[in-house]
């Protein structure tokens, strides 16, 4: 965190000192790219990787396609972006469904890099896409694993087959027979973890993949591994011929260094990426929004799309016309609470949004309770007081306190919120009356 | 010293190479770097030890690279080598960390180490997070006979702790391991948990030997460093336990951390045994690197 900061910062360390020079000399391109490059370092990108990533970039920089309307910095930045996304592979692939079902996806990896957890997520989110998921517990080395796995899949609401510490090849066998009875479309098999100089285990996993032809096979990757994630990725998809890449704990202040260089020396791409504690949070893998991530141009794409998830268009443009014409009362306040929590974790969220800093987003953090505690006062309130805060005198505020199980001075700390919001958004209104100045790069 | 030589494997093919150079000239510093770097010792870690290593060269005149190994593993050994305060009982030891590096297991092999040398032992599971922690630790505890303490899933972990200590002050226990659910270093709530618990074992037990560990994951780049950081500030860690050195990673980060502030690690996890942890020794660690 602070010792380092995150890549998007240095990189953005590096723009800043480009910024608004109209030309840059080879030395100034020579020397941004060096610290492009320790960067790059610093944030686990495989050293062989950033050394070709470099030379790409250097080439690309000081070579004369200089496009219309962009700086030199632009256009370097431009460059980088590009680069970083081609580096984790170009667009954003999907589970590959088999003609006959079922569709099976092996699960593999080192220990603790979150197969189990990933199990379950991947689960549940193919369980709200209309599929009817089994989990198959072969893990049958790590105390407990089986448990874990039972435990996720009833979270989920996703069935789970074992059938204790035997054969993982018994056990994926009579897991399609149960698949066929119960009608299951996808096995999701979850191994145990191995590393890969392993060779009894990596025959173990090989011998499923050998008998039973998964459709697809998943390596699972912690996102916060070093140079070593070359080595894994590179020995799993020798023995595995891997379809496809799984970054867990992305939620870290990690750096990602791993997606940067797995597709890079394996060829195989990111499919999706865990991004938080709970089952839900499994997001598919965007490069191009994964570069604007790094580029600290954040991930603004995202944060669309959760919005446009959470809101319609006609809600919102009723909320844009009350806050025109003032009349944002605590009702609507509720609302967008709402609205609000249902994009998903917040703090997850402030992360994506650009230009903080990871400092800021360290400090502001959002806490999920404190707006259940608003919540709560607010529904406490008489339906004239949260059309018509004014009238909340301080016995009103008693009684609302005792109401909610909270403090007169929480009272009094949500309607200050409350008439800040009310003014920032008139301040807002005013803003935009000036439009923003498009076509520019955010830092 | 076995398991040393294994990580050679990866690691010294590649610097043993570099000292088979003739001279030491740009390309021997280069690559020396390239294998420093690919250990996951970090750029600023790296910088500072070919640095330091080019300076002792000059001052002592050394001019062929095979003359110089020696120097170079002082340097490295130098960078990461403490004195450890040795253990007083009742001894409590506190083990925390992000997802997915060995928390438990490290518990489970903890629990036999101190068992080996004839201590009582209790376990507290204070993961109460993650699906199934409480059982993996139990199967834990069976294998070395040592008592466990857990409450349910979800419950509160400070309360677990508060438990097991009151156990271990009833019947005198000399150990006491305290498991905790992983998190990620940016989770502030789950932070503010880890000093709760640690407020916990400051009240209840002033006097006792308390220390805490942060398990790494010797995989982990550069993102360890980080995770010191936030652990150290919240709950004051006293060292390192590096686990998972059985692969090809190299957990060279310790010296990025090292080079950061003062972290002794104190024991490796080398394997999946209920014996395979050992304690740390700084200059069997280089040697393991070099030979």
């Amino acid at each position: 965190m602070a010792a380092f900061g995150s890549l998007s910062e240095k990189l953005a360390h590096v723009f800043s000192k480009l910024k608004n020079k109209g030309k840059l000399s080879d030395l100034e391109v020579k020397q941004a790219m060096r610290e492009i490059r320790i960067a790059l370092l610093e944030a686990d990108v495989n050293f062989d990787v950033v050394k070709k990533f470099i030379n790409t970039v250097s080439e690309k920089a000081s070579g004369e396609e200089i496009l219309a309307g962009l700086n030199p910095t632009q256009q370097v930045i431009k460059i980088v972006n590009e680069e970083l996304i081609a580096l984790m592979g170009g667009a954003s692939s999907k589970i590959e469904i088999a003609p006959k079902p079922p569709t099976i996806i092996l699960m593999c990896g080192l220990q603790g890099s979150g197969k189990t957890t990933m199990c379950g997520k991947l689960g549940l989110m193919l369980k709200k896409q209309g599929k009817k998921p089994l989990l198959v517990a072969c893990d049958i080395y790590r105390p407990a694993a089986i448990k874990q796995l039972q435990v996720v899949g009833s979270n989920a609401g996703v069935p789970v087959f074992e059938m204790g510490q035997i054969d993982p090849q018994k056990i994926v066998k009579e897991a399609l027979k149960e698949a066929e009875k119960n009608q299951n479309d996808i096995v999701i098999i979850d191994t145990a973890g191995r590393l890969q100089i392993d060779e009894k285990l990596m025959d173990e996993i090989a011998g499923l993949k050998k008998a039973f032809n998964p459709n697809e096979i998943l390596l699972v990757v912690d996102s916060m591994t070093g140079q070593d994630a070359v080595n894994v990725a590179k020995k799993f998809n020798e023995v595995m011929d891997v379809t496809g890449v799984v970054l867990t704990k992305l939620d870290g202040d990690t750096r990602g260094g791993a997606a940067l260089s797995i597709k890079a020396v394996t060829g195989k791409p990111i499919k999706f990426c865990g991004v938080g504690e709970k089952l839900a949070d499994i997001e598919v893998f965007y490069p191009d929004r994964m570069a604007s991530r790094i580029l600290g141009m954040g991930d603004v794409l995202t944060i669309i799309e959760k919005a446009q998830n959470a809101i319609s268009e006609k809600e919102a443009l009723e909320m844009q016309k009350k806050f025109k014409e003032n009349r944002f009362t605590l009702d609507d306040y509720l609302v967008s609470f709402d609205k609000i929590k249902s994009m998903g974790d917040m703090n997850q969220l402030l992360q994506m949004v650009p230009g903080l800093s990871q400092k800021v987003k360290g400090d502001v953090q959002v806490d999920e309770k404190q707006l259940d505690k608003t919540k709560a006062i607010i529904l406490s309130m008489t339906k004239q007081e949260r059309d018509n805060p004014d009238i909340i005198s301080s016995s009103r505020k008693k009684r609302i306190a005792a109401g909610s199980g909270t403090q007169v001075q929480d009272i009094n700390s949500l309607l200050k919120q409350y008439s800040q919001m009310k003014e920032m958004m008139k301040r807002m209104q005013n803003m935009g009356k000036f439009g923003f100045r498009g076509g520019r790069f955010p830092f | 010293m076995g398991f040393f030589s294994k990580i050679k494997e990866a690691f010294s093919k590649k610097i043993y190479e570099v000292f088979t150079a003739k001279e030491l000239n740009d390309e021997f510093f280069e690559e020396l770097e390239y294998v420093l770097i690919s250990s996951d010792l970090g750029a600023e870690a790296t910088s500072q030890i070919i640095e330091n290593f080019k300076e002792e060269c000059y001052n002592h005149k050394i001019k062929k690279p095979e003359d110089a190994k020696e120097l170079l593993k002082q340097i490295m050994v130098d960078s990461i080598d403490y004195e450890i305060q040795e253990y007083t009982y009742p001894l409590i030891l506190l083990v925390a960390g992000v997802n997915g590096v060995g928390k438990t297991t490290a518990i489970g092999k903890l629990a036999r180490y101190f068992k080996n040398q004839g201590k009582s032992v209790v376990l507290a599971a204070a993961d109460t997070f993650r699906a199934a922690a409480s059982e993996q630790l139990q199967v834990w505890a069976d294998r070395s006979d040592v008592r466990l303490i857990k409450h349910e899933e979800g419950s509160d972990a400070a309360a677990v702790v508060f438990d097991a200590l009151s156990s271990a002050k009833a019947k005198g226990t000399d150990v006491i391991l305290i498991d905790t659910a992983g998190r990620l270093q940016n989770k502030k709530n789950l932070m503010n948990e880890l000093s709760k618990i640690n407020k916990v074992v400051e009240k209840e037990c002033p006097d006792a030997d308390y220390r805490t560990y942060i398990v790494l994951d010797a995989t982990t780049g550069q993102n360890a460093v980080s995770q010191v950081e936030a652990f150290d500030e919240v709950i004051d860690m006293d060292g390192i336990i590096l686990n998972k050195l059985d692969g090809t990673a190299k957990g060279g980060v310790v010296f990025a951390i090292s080079a950061e502030r003062e972290m002794p690690v104190i024991f490796c996890g080398v394997g999946e045994g209920v014996d395979d942890l050992i304690p740390f020794n700084a200059k069997d660690f280089v040697d393991g690197l070099f030979e």
